[in-house]
């Protein structure tokens, strides 16, 4: 949509557009100034430097943290793309109340907020007498990105035409090798979306991380979040500025994409 | 039906992982001490939250809910606004913008929220700003106004992208023709474009209500003591009280609500954002 806008309109848009910036930006640009603060005062300056930088990257929590983060974020968004595209299938092929069951059993981590889901995966992993660790984090994380995946896999699988499965057996495949050689092919962007969709929202977890994580193993979120609960730390400038260039770059990168829609914008979920 | 076996290991997982820790938290929430094995079965969690006559319970369920309802509707006001104008912006203009509005949301939140950290304290950036130019300092860090300007903070984004979305779908030809049929601008606004952006709007609600309203880490960072949100209670009885039972009632009690409330807007919260 777009309307006739008088000069004055234009104008009030402008400097509410602005103020709005201002507000989303000003705090972030703090940040990324005082990181460069050679003073661990925020009141004075002290002089350009990179000492902040300099001993984030000898924080060697903060660097198993991270470490931790990436392998957590890439091993669970395969293993939920795998379970997920499962699932979808199941979803697709299934008919009658038992599919409505499954369907909103597998809406319920998308529903629950995050702190009911940390909550009950916790419980689930005491009940068990589970110890806490990296693989109760990777299996926290992989429900919680399943249904994000069956949902990006669903819409695919219901453009495919139905005939194709039939045709592919018909002609001799074995269902197995007719999903892997036809169904997957067919609903393969689907597929990519989720993955980067759970790549995505794995990162960005913080709230089921720091209720499913064990002594010694930790997220980056989890990291920062004790460290803030500390107090200001410019360590902590320093990392939100790399982390700042890093998301301008893979947003510029994936924007610059020539298929990219006009003016919609992405989401994270 | 094909796949027998695909869908029957699916529906296993599922129960195993989705349906069976919300039944635990039920199970933990109406027996005494699971965690100390004790099973029997009692309600004492759920009369302990509901106890009238020391109400500290029910009175932090009422600030969460009042504290989330003040920053929706702020962002409402706040993002209503924004999202229009951006929409009215010519395409080349607003899809940079957009991506600079997306750009925070990309940085993880509890950064976002600790940069208020420097900017709010006492003898933070704000005050350094408003006594150089001969102003009083105020007070906000540690107090409720500065938890309600964090989860507006972090969560404006989510308002104004759903009805971004469905702003720029709107057919502008319904909009010209009631200004042609003699409505006033205000009118055009209030009783076509809004009605024609209720969904988004109502999505973009639930997207900062449910968040909000179960935080727990804004509310330690920015408000410190001074505001105890039902997320920090539900927080402490796992993480520091170790009363797994009086935790799990207090899940399930937020649970109820949160579906309540997203039940009376309607839809979910991943509704109308389009991937």
């Amino acid at each position: 949509m777009n309307r006739r806008q008088s000069k004055l309109m234009k104008v009030t848009s402008g400097v509410y557009a602005a103020f709005i910036f201002l507000f989303l930006y000003a705090p972030i640009a703090v940040l990324i100034g005082l990181s460069f603060n050679e003073s661990k005062l925020r009141s004075s300056w002290g002089g350009f430097s990179l000492k902040w930088y300099a001993s984030l990257f000898q924080n060697d929590r903060l660097m198993e943290a991270l470490w931790t983060t990436l392998l957590l974020a890439l091993l669970s968004a395969a293993i939920a793309t795998v379970i997920g595209t499962v699932a979808a299938l199941a979803l697709h092929n299934m008919r009658g109340p038992f599919r409505s069951v499954l369907l909103s059993v597998t809406n319920i981590p998308m529903l629950n907020p995050d702190i009911v889901t940390g909550v009950s995966m916790l419980l689930l992993f005491t009940f068990f007498a589970y110890p806490m660790g990296f693989s109760t984090l990777l299996m926290s994380h992989v429900a919680f990105n399943v249904p994000y995946v069956c949902m990006s896999v669903l819409p695919k699988l219901k453009q495919m035409n139905p005939s194709l499965i039939d045709a592919a057996m018909d002609l001799g495949m074995k269902p197995m090798t007719a999903i892997w050689k036809v169904v997957v092919p067919e609903v393969l962007p689907g597929v990519i979306t989720g993955f980067l969709l759970a790549i995505t929202m794995s990162i960005d977890d913080f709230i089921i991380s720091f209720f499913t994580s064990g002594v010694g193993v930790s997220t980056l979120s989890v990291e920062i979040y004790s460290m803030t609960k500390r107090g200001i730390n410019p360590e902590i400038n320093a990392l939100s500025t790399i982390m700042v260039v890093v998301v301008l770059a893979l947003l510029i990168a994936v924007n610059l994409r020539p298929d990219h829609k006009d003016g919609e914008m992405i989401n994270i979920g | 039906m094909k796949y027998k076996g695909l869908t029957y290991t699916y529906t296993a997982y599922a129960f195993a992982f989705f349906f069976a820790p919300l039944l635990l938290i039920l199970f933990y929430s109406l027996t005494a001490d699971a965690a100390g094995r004790d099973f029997t079965f009692t309600l004492a969690h759920f009369a302990r939250f509901f106890d009238f006559s020391h109400p500290q319970y029910m009175k932090v369920l009422v600030d969460s809910f009042r504290i989330a309802l003040i920053s929706t509707v702020i962002c409402l006001l706040l993002g209503y606004p924004m999202a229009y104008v951006l929409a009215n912006m010519k395409p080349r203009v607003r899809s940079f913008l957009s991506l600079l509005f997306v750009l925070p949301m990309w940085m993880n939140f509890l950064l976002r929220t600790y940069a208020w950290m420097s900017l709010l304290e006492t003898n933070g950036l704000i005050n350094m700003l408003l006594t150089a130019i001969g102003l009083p300092p105020i007070t906000i860090m540690y107090t409720e106004k500065a938890v309600i300007l964090g989860m507006v903070y972090n969560y404006l984004p989510f308002m104004i992208l759903p009805i971004y979305n469905s702003l720029i779908k709107l057919d502008g030809s319904l909009l010209d023709s009631a200004d042609d049929l003699g409505a006033s601008p205000w009118q055009t606004f209030s009783k076509v474009t809004v009605p024609l952006t209720k969904p988004a709007i109502f999505s973009g609600i639930n997207m900062v209500f449910m968040p909000s309203v179960t935080t727990f880490a804004i509310s330690t960072l920015l408000g410190g003591s001074s505001t105890t949100l039902i997320g920090t209670l539900i927080e402490n009885q796992f993480k520091v009280a170790n009363d797994m039972g009086f935790g799990s009632a207090m899940s399930v009690i937020i649970m109820i609500f949160v579906f309540g409330t997203s039940a009376l807007s309607g839809g979910s919260k991943d509704e109308e954002v389009g991937l």
